[in-house]
C-alpha cells in the first residue's frame, strides 16, 4: 500500500482486510500496487474522494482511475458511496467496479441503476480470484481510458 | 294425470264431490227400490179394494143374473182409466160380463182363477176377486190393470232425481271448493314457503301457522328447521370468518418466517463465502512465496486445506439453491424435453465427461416449470455421467412414458449403481451412497431434484444394482 494519498490510480474500498490483501497483492504482481489506496469503510472513502475530514490535503479534482468497491460495508456502504459519487458533478465520471460475495440479482440492478461500471463476484477459489483482480487491474488502469 | 300427482285442491274437491255423489247414488237407488216395491204392493191392494168393491156390488146382479146391471157396474171402471179389462164369469166359470163392452171373450176360467189372486202377468196387473153373497159363490171378478200408473210414477221420480242430483252436485261442488280451502290452503303456503326458501336460500322467513291440526305441526316443526338451518348457517359463517382470520394470522407468520429465512440465505452467501476465500486464498500464498521452505508433506496439506475451502464453497452454494427452491413458484408451461435434455447433455459432456453414448429417445412433451426441469435433468444426466466414469463404456439412456394421468421420464446408466439396501438415504440432503473418494459429490443434486418434482406434484423414485447401473425417474402430472 502506498503511503502517497496523491496520483491514486485505483482506490479500493474493502472492509475485509483479508480480501484487501489478497486483491493488493495480485495488483502487486501486475506492477500495479504502487498507485493503489486501500480504505476500509464507506465514509473514509468519501472523505479521501471528495477531500474532506482526515483527507483534507487531497484535491477532488485529483480522480483515481477506478474504484473497487464492496458492497458490504460498515457505516456507509457500498451502494451509499456509488450513489454519492455518482450525485457530484466533479466525480460522477469516475469508474467504479463493485467487488462483492454476492450474486442476489438485487444488488446487481441496484449497482447498475446507480450507474456502477462493472458488477464482479468474488469467486471462493483464489485461482479465479486473482485472474480476476488482474484482468481488472490491467483493464481499467491500462486499458481503458478514465476522463481527467 | 296420476292420482298422486293432481294437485291437492282437486284432489280434496274429487274426494268430496265423489262422496257425495255415491252417497247420492245410493240414496236415490235405495229409495227408487223402496217406492217401486211400495207401489208395486199400494197397486195390488188398490186394485185389490177395486176388486172387492166391485165383486160386492155385482152380488145383486150375479144373484139376480142382470147382464144389464152386470155391465153398468163393470162400465163404472172407467173412472180408473188403468182398467184396461174387467170380467164377470159366472159361478161355472163362463163369462156373463166384461168391460170395455167391446172386448167381448169366450174364455172360461180354469178352476185355479177361482181362488183369490192378484198377480204381475208381463207388464199387467192382474186379478181374481170371488164375488161372494153370504156363503154362496156366486162368480168370479177378473180385473186387469196397466202399468202405466207406475211408469209415470218411475218417469217423475227419475226426472226428480235427476234434477236433485244436479243441484246437489252443483251444491257440493261449491261447498267442497269452499271447504277444501281450510285444509289445501295452509299446504299451499307451506309448499310456496318452502319453494321460496329453495329458490333464494333465505332461511330466516318462516312459514304462518294457520291452525292448531296437523298442519298447524307440520308448520312448527317446519319453522323449527328453518330455525335451526339458519343458525347454524350463521354459526357456519362465523366460524368462516375465524378460520379466514387465522389464515391471514398464519399466512403472516408464514411471510414472516420466510423473510427471516430470505435474510439467512442472504447472509449466508455472504458472510460464509468471504472466510473459505481467505483460507484458499492464503494457503495458495503459502505455497507461492514459501513453497522453497515447506517440504511435500507440508505443500500436501496445505493442498487439502485449499481443497476443503472449495469444498465448502460448492456445499454453501449447492445448499443455498436448495433453499432459494423453496420460495420459488412453479410456472407450469408446456416444455420440448427433447430440447431441454439435448442441451443439458451437450453441457455435460463438453464439460468434463469422456467418451460416453448418451442416447436421448423421443420424449414427450409435457407441463412443467422451465429452469427447475431444466435444473432436474441437468442433475440426474450429470450424475448419469459422473458414477458412469469408471466403466469401459458408459451407455446412457434417456427416455419417457405415458401412465395413469403421468408422465413419467427415466435417466438409465450402467455405471456404479447403487445398493437398494440403502434406498432410503437416496433422495435425502447431503445424502450420499459413495465416498468422496470414489466419487464426488455435495449429496444435495438428487434432493433437489426430489424437492423440484414433489412441488410438480410428481414422484421421483430409483432402481439400481451395485455395479450394474442405476435408473431414476421422475412422474409429472398431466393437468
Amino acid at each position: 500500500m502506498t503511503n502517497s494519498i496523491h496520483d491514486v490510480d485505483v482506490l479500493l474500498v474493502e472492509d475485509n482486510p483479508d480480501d484487501a490483501g489478497l486483491v493488493i497483492r495480485e495488483l502487486k504482481k501486475i506492477n500495479l500496487g504502487n498507485s493503489l489506496y486501500h480504505l476500509s469503510d464507506g465514509a473514509e472513502a468519501l472523505d479521501f474522494i471528495f477531500g474532506r475530514g482526515e483527507f483534507s490535503e487531497r484535491k477532488v479534482e485529483d480522480k483515481p482511475k477506478v474504484i473497487l468497491l464492496d458492497l458490504k460495508m460498515p457505516k456507509v456502504d457500498g451502494l451509499e458511496v456509488l450513489r454519492t459519487i455518482r450525485d457530484d458533478d466533479r466525480t460522477k465520471l469516475i469508474p467504479v467496479v463493485v467487488m462483492t460475495s454476492s450474486r442476489e440479482e438485487q444488488d446487481i440492478i441496484r449497482s447498475y441503476s446507480l450507474g456502477v461500471n462493472a458488477y464482479v463476484v468474488k469467486p471462493v477459489g483464489f485461482d479465479n480470484f486473482s485472474k480476476a483482480v488482474a484482468e481488472l487491474g490491467m483493464f481499467w488502469i491500462l486499458v481503458n481510458q478514465s476522463p481527467r | 294425470m296420476l292420482l298422486k300427482d293432481t294437485p291437492i285442491r282437486h284432489k280434496l274437491m274429487r274426494a268430496i264431490l265423489l262422496t257425495s255423489s255415491a252417497v247420492l247414488l245410493i240414496t236415490c237407488s235405495f229409495y227408487f227400490a223402496y217406492e217401486f216395491f211400495t207401489f208395486r204392493n199400494t197397486s195390488i191392494r188398490q186394485l185389490s179394494i177395486l176388486g172387492e168393491i166391485i165383486a160386492t156390488n155385482s152380488t145383486a146382479a150375479m144373484a139376480f143374473d142382470s147382464r144389464e146391471d152386470a155391465n153398468e157396474i163393470l162400465s163404472a171402471l172407467k173412472a180408473e182409466p188403468h182398467i184396461v179389462a174387467a170380467i164377470l164369469y159366472d159361478k161355472e166359470g163362463n163369462p156373463f160380463s166384461n168391460y170395455p163392452l167391446s172386448a167381448k171373450t169366450t174364455t172360461v176360467l180354469s178352476k185355479s182363477d177361482f181362488e183369490e189372486r192378484y198377480s204381475f202377468e208381463e207388464s199387467y196387473l192382474v186379478g181374481f176377486q170371488p164375488v161372494i153373497q153370504g156363503n154362496k159363490r156366486l162368480g168370479t171378478l177378473y180385473l186387469k190393470s196397466d202399468m202405466g200408473a207406475m211408469y209415470e210414477r218411475i218417469r217423475l221420480y227419475g226426472i226428480m232425481a235427476v234434477i236433485v242430483t244436479i243441484i246437489s252436485f252443483l251444491v257440493a261442488y261449491f261447498l267442497s271448493k269452499n271447504l277444501q280451502k281450510s285444509i289445501s290452503k295452509p299446504i299451499l303456503a307451506l309448499a310456496e314457503i318452502s319453494q321460496a326458501i329453495a329458490k333464494r336460500n333465505d332461511y330466516s322467513v318462516r312459514a304462518t301457522k294457520l291452525g292448531e291440526d296437523e298442519i298447524g305441526l307440520l308448520t312448527d316443526a317446519f319453522n323449527q328447521m328453518l330455525e335451526q338451518i339458519h343458525t347454524q348457517n350463521q354459526e357456519i359463517q362465523l366460524f368462516n370468518k375465524n378460520l379466514e382470520l387465522k389464515i391471514k394470522e398464519r399466512t403472516y407468520e408464514l411471510e414472516i418466517a420466510n423473510k427471516e429465512l430470505e435474510a439467512f440465505s442472504y447472509s449466508v452467501s455472504h458472510d460464509l463465502r468471504a472466510p473459505l476465500r481467505s483460507i484458499d486464498g492464503y494457503s495458495r500464498i503459502l505455497i507461492e512465496d514459501y513453497g522453497d521452505k515447506i517440504d511435500d508433506e507440508g505443500k500436501r496439506t496445505l493442498q487439502i486445506i485449499v481443497k476443503n475451502a472449495l469444498k465448502m464453497g460448492y456445499l454453501i452454494d449447492d445448499l443455498l439453491a436448495f433453499s432459494r427452491l423453496g420460495k420459488q413458484n412453479v410456472t407450469k408451461i408446456l416444455l420440448d424435453m427433447n430440447a431441454i435434455a439435448q442441451r443439458v447433455t451437450e453441457e455435460m459432456v463438453a464439460q468434463n465427461y469422456k467418451t460416453s453414448e448418451v442416447t436421448i429417445e423421443p420424449l414427450l412433451s409435457t407441463k412443467g416449470d422451465s429452469s427447475m426441469l431444466r435444473q432436474v435433468m441437468t442433475n440426474l444426466i450429470s450424475n448419469a455421467l459422473k458414477y458412469s466414469t469408471k466403466k469401459e463404456k458408459p451407455v446412457i439412456t434417456i427416455g419417457s412414458y405415458h401412465e395413469n394421468d403421468y408422465d413419467i421420464f427415466y435417466v438409465k446408466d450402467n455405471g456404479a449403481g447403487f445398493d437398494m439396501k440403502y434406498y432410503d438415504k437416496l433422495f435425502g440432503v447431503f445424502q450420499r451412497l459413495h465416498s468422496p473418494s470414489e466419487f464426488e459429490g455435495t449429496g444435495v443434486g438428487l434432493a433437489l431434484v426430489h424437492r423440484i418434482i414433489t412441488k410438480h406434484g410428481g414422484k421421483v423414485w430409483a432402481e439400481g444394482k451395485v455395479n450394474e447401473g442405476a435408473t431414476f425417474y421422475f412422474s409429472l402430472p398431466v393437468f
